[in-house]
């Protein structure tokens, strides 16, 4: 590795590249483009949830022959509310946030030349394109795509009787989904084993950035949880496809008893869950190291309780495992098992509270530097606990009786892992650029990004409580079934077009993110005056990251602002002065 | 095609902002003390949206809230909720307070440095011990009305209900006079058998099964859910009740009825909901709608998922008797 001096053609260089840096790039992109297919799902289906019978040319000109005359069928409202979730959960929160900024920050912040195996990495990422090739292609079959809801609950992802995109659509989901699980523990598995081994010369773990533990821990959670998914996802291939019952049991569906007998859809909710709730600290873990490497950055002072950051991280990692019930509280499952997920859930209040007053705590008293990276980090820090003060409500298993699977859910969680972790994603991207392309993204053009995307994001999900509390089901086509909900309309109206709003303003994003990597101002080294290693490396990407010899660290990552020293930050390679205390 | 517009369109408009904003300020990458200054001001002035948000919407959108609980554990369940939103109001009021006001009040000014604060056992310990403590009580409170709620083997003389889902309609089935389900399974579903009931058991005879749910005021009703096909989920939003319907299990979920469906109707909250309700109709042209329990499907189950409901009527003990003696039994149903 070396050895940086090799010839490197198109194909090795932009393709099939075992470049750390050239990878994150491709995540990136590739999560963006997913990205922008799941958001624009999202304003489909808004459109036909505040104008049900409304005619729309755009939902005319998109879904084919899944639309009658503009309105669309209710099959495809399902497939496509399936889809969006199925992408922005995977496809964007996990590859495209988890995938990007490992890959990146990894090596070039713990001092090493690349991850521990190239090639594994190169194969992870064409594992992630290609299920989401997969994926994409899924849009474009007959019968429509999966359409059970994201989390395909059997026996609705099992019977093509039930529902059309249980057909085919559901097959391509599957193998689609086995890939990205593959792809990902890939991913995962490097990322665990060159930060415990690649570490540079005085890189203790007590001196990691809070990026780095948080990249390390969802790795582990990964690992731990994903093969769970996995194993559910082939047995509902075997029930799908080779006559199984793991999942089904005493089916009447229309007309006809089918033969499956003793499966049960809990042991699939079960499997499910064990994976689908740590997926939430997988997509905000990442988001919340990102911000807290951000925060101090542009407060300008030191992260507030660095251990104890690490200590909630490991905490919020460990109780992740443990409280998949509490979407289960009404699915049958034994009472008493109902009150230990309860008591597991609300423990993870305790870490998750510490973990907010810190970043209040870091602002207080700072030097704050608004860069664009900054705004979406405070942006993440209020809607973290906007969301997460109502899984108080959703945790409690008596309390989830009356609000599971409405609308308050889907606020919840849109707020505290949908809305935050793309903060962190947009954090990272506006902070991370200079170092991704070399060039400046324009900070004009992120202001307006984020303003209009947080008065969008608050404008759509805070209403969306009350009618969660107005007793309103998700996944409804249409309320117009229902007299009782006539007084929603209006408040599905004023949703929609924040949604609009919100949809439209990330136009601005990717006009600033495509064009400033060819037409962006030439970034300095460090421009942001941070003390990570990757600051270290120059401007033009190299093979190795380091020219010479690969830095030793002397400190931790947050001496911002430090009495004793005349800039306010001190390189993580910068020795001690006498006499200096190591913070 | 029109598809392909639609993008270039896009595109179109991501240039034009490009442009736009690089006539104000094309080398503009790095935070100047202007910008941390006005971005400083712009975060209050979110936190002013914010609260006004807030405030708003709980005072436009209280009147379409549940009205009162119609169940007696419902009731255990309001007050258990009152308590957690008062504390995540609270909790939500002063934390976002503080950030928006720090993110103001401390907004960069060239050559100032920040105050380096990096750990304070005594912060980190209470902002850990509190939501402790207050979590705790709230664990405590919550898993009681749990076990009230989900706990029904008490129950003096229950009521004992079926409730059988299927794509995409509901039915029902009583007890009977030995208030015992006769036993059932999908294989047994022929004709007029539509919920499987197994002709062969005694106690099936004298179940009755109906499509419109009746409940007596102030007896325990005890729900036994089936479903046939999918995964459904029986939400009576009223009597703040839910429980999935699982193919191949029976599941289970009590409840005590305290409001029949008139003193529903003559409730306040139900009226002024009602109220609102009925002037969108007027102006829609639509007929005045009349309040009544419903029994919806709340868990994703196909194309009709929307529109999966069964009316449930709450009488009076003797009003409901009368009904229920009314109906045909399966013996009646079937032969």
């Amino acid at each position: 590795m070396s050895d940086h001096h090799h010839k490197e053609t198109f194909i090795t260089k932009y393709v099939f590249s075992t470049d750390h840096k050239m990878i994150s790039k491709q995540y990136l992109v590739t999560g963006i483009f997913m990205g922008v297919i799941g958001v624009f799902m999202s304003m489909l289906f808004r459109l036909q949830i505040a104008w049900p019978e409304k005619s729309f040319s755009i939902i005319e000109a998109f879904l084919g022959h899944h639309q009658d005359g503009g309105v669309m069928s209710p099959d495809i409202y399902l497939a496509i509310v399936t889809i969006h979730g199925t992408i922005m959960v995977f496809f964007v929160l996990t590859a495209g946030l988890s995938g990007t900024f490992s890959n990146l920050l990894i090596p070039l912040q713990i001092g090493a030349r690349d991850m521990a195996s190239g090639f594994l990495n190169m194969i992870s990422y064409w594992l992630f394109f290609l299920s989401s090739v997969i994926m994409v292609v899924s849009l474009f079959i007959e019968a429509g795509p999966a359409s059970a809801g994201w989390t395909i609950y059997p026996p609705l992802s099992a019977l093509p009787q039930a529902i059309p995109g249980s057909g085919l659509g559901m097959t391509l989901w599957l193998v689609s989904m086995a890939i990205f699980i593959a792809s990902s523990l890939i991913g995962a598995l490097n990322y665990i084993v060159t930060v415990l081994n690649l570490r540079t010369v005085g890189m203790k773990m007590t001196r990691l950035p809070l990026t780095i533990w948080a990249f390390f821990v969802t790795a582990i959670i990964g690992v731990v949880s994903f093969p769970v998914l996995l194993s559910a996802a082939l047995l509902l291939i075997f029930d799908r496809s080779f006559g199984t019952s793991f999942f089904l049991s005493d089916i009447f569906i229309q007309g006809e008893v089918l033969h499956y007998q003793g499966g049960s859809p809990v042991l699939f909710e079960h499997l499910f869950w064990f994976l689908g709730h740590p997926e939430v600290y997988i997509v905000l873990l990442p988001a919340l190291g990102i911000t807290s490497e951000i925060i101090s950055t542009n407060s300008r002072k030191p992260i507030f309780g660095y251990r104890a950051m690490i200590g909630s991280i490991i905490a919020i990692a460990f109780l992740s495992t443990i409280v998949w019930g509490h979407h289960m509280f009404i699915s049958g499952m034994n009472p008493f098992l109902g009150s230990v997920f309860t008591f597991t859930t609300l423990l993870i209040a305790i870490p998750s509270a510490v973990k907010a007053f810190n970043y209040i705590t870091t602002l207080w008293k700072g030097n704050l530097q608004f860069n664009p990276a900054m705004l979406f980090s405070i942006g993440l820090v209020s809607t973290f606990i906007s969301g997460g003060l109502t899984g108080l409500v959703l945790g409690d298993s008596a309390l989830d009786i009356n609000v599971h699977d409405t609308y308050f859910v889907v606020a919840h969680f849109h707020l505290v892992m949908g809305v935050s972790a793309i903060y962190g994603m947009f954090a990272g991207v506006y902070h991370w650029f200079p170092k991704m392309y070399g060039r400046m993204m324009n900070k004009t053009l992120g202001y307006w990004h984020f303003w209009i995307t947080a008065v969008a994001a608050y404008g759509v999900f805070f209403p969306m409580h009350f009618i969660g509390l107005a007793g309103l089901p998700r996944r409804y086509y249409s309320n117009t079934a229902f007299p009782l909900f006539d007084d929603v309309a209006d408040v599905n109206i004023v949703i929609t077009m924040f949604a609009i709003l919100g949809g439209l303003a990330q136009i601005i994003f990717l006009a600033n993110f495509f064009i400033s990597i060819y037409k962006g101002k030439k970034a300095e080294q460090n421009p942001w005056k941070s003390n990570t290693l990757e600051w270290t490396t120059p401007v033009e990407h190299i093979h190795g990251n380091w020219p010479g010899e690969i830095p030793a660290v002397h400190r931790w990552a947050y001496d911002y602002s430090k009495p004793g020293h005349e800039e306010d930050f001190v390189l993580q390679t910068t020795p001690l002065l006498e006499g200096e205390e190591e913070s | 095609m029109t598809a392909l517009l639609y993008v270039l369109l896009a595109i179109v408009i991501g240039v034009a902002i490009w442009q736009v904003a690089s006539i104000f300020n094309l080398k503009g990458v790095i935070a100047t003390e202007k910008d941390n200054n006005t971005q400083g001001i712009l975060f209050a002035a979110f936190g002013i949206f914010f609260y006004g948000l807030m405030i708003f919407s709980f005072v436009k959108y209280s009147s379409i809230l549940l009205p009162d609980s119609a169940s007696i554990e419902g009731e255990k369940y309001d007050t258990l909720y009152m308590i957690t939103m008062l504390l995540i109001l609270f909790v939500q009021a002063v934390t976002q307070f503080l950030l928006f006001y720090f993110a103001f009040k401390y907004r960069g000014i060239k050559g100032r440095k920040a105050f380096f604060y990096a750990d304070s056992h005594k912060l980190e310990t209470i902002w850990t011990v509190v939501p402790a403590i207050v979590l705790a009580g709230l664990v405590l409170y919550g898993l009681s009305v749990w076990n009230d709620v989900m706990d029904s083997s008490d129950a003096e003389n229950p009521l004992i209900v079926e409730v059988y889902a299927k794509q995409f309609q509901w039915e029902a089935r009583y007890a009977g006079n030995d208030n015992e389900l006769g036993l059932a399974n999908v294989r047994n579903i022929k004709g007029i058998n539509t919920m499987g009931v197994d002709m062969t058991d005694k106690n099936a005879l004298d179940d009755i099964p109906v499509r419109e749910l009746h409940l007596p005021k102030g007896r325990k009703v005890i729900f036994k859910f089936r479903s046939q096909d999918v995964l459904h989920s029986a939400y009576m939003p009223h009597f703040r009740a839910q429980m999935n319907c699982v193919p191949g299990m029976v599941t289970e979920f009590a409840f005590t009825p305290s409001m029949t469906t008139e003193e529903m109707r003559l409730n306040e909250k139900t009226i002024i909901k009602v109220d609102g309700i009925n002037k969108i109709r007027a102006e829609k042209g639509e007929d005045p709608y009349e309040f009544d329990y419903l029994l919806l499907c709340n868990k994703i189950c196909g194309a009709s998922h929307y529109n999966m409901q069964m009316k449930i009527i709450v009488e009076e003990e003797a009003q409901f008797n009368t009904w229920l003696k009314s109906q045909k039994t399966m013996a009646q149903v079937v032969q």
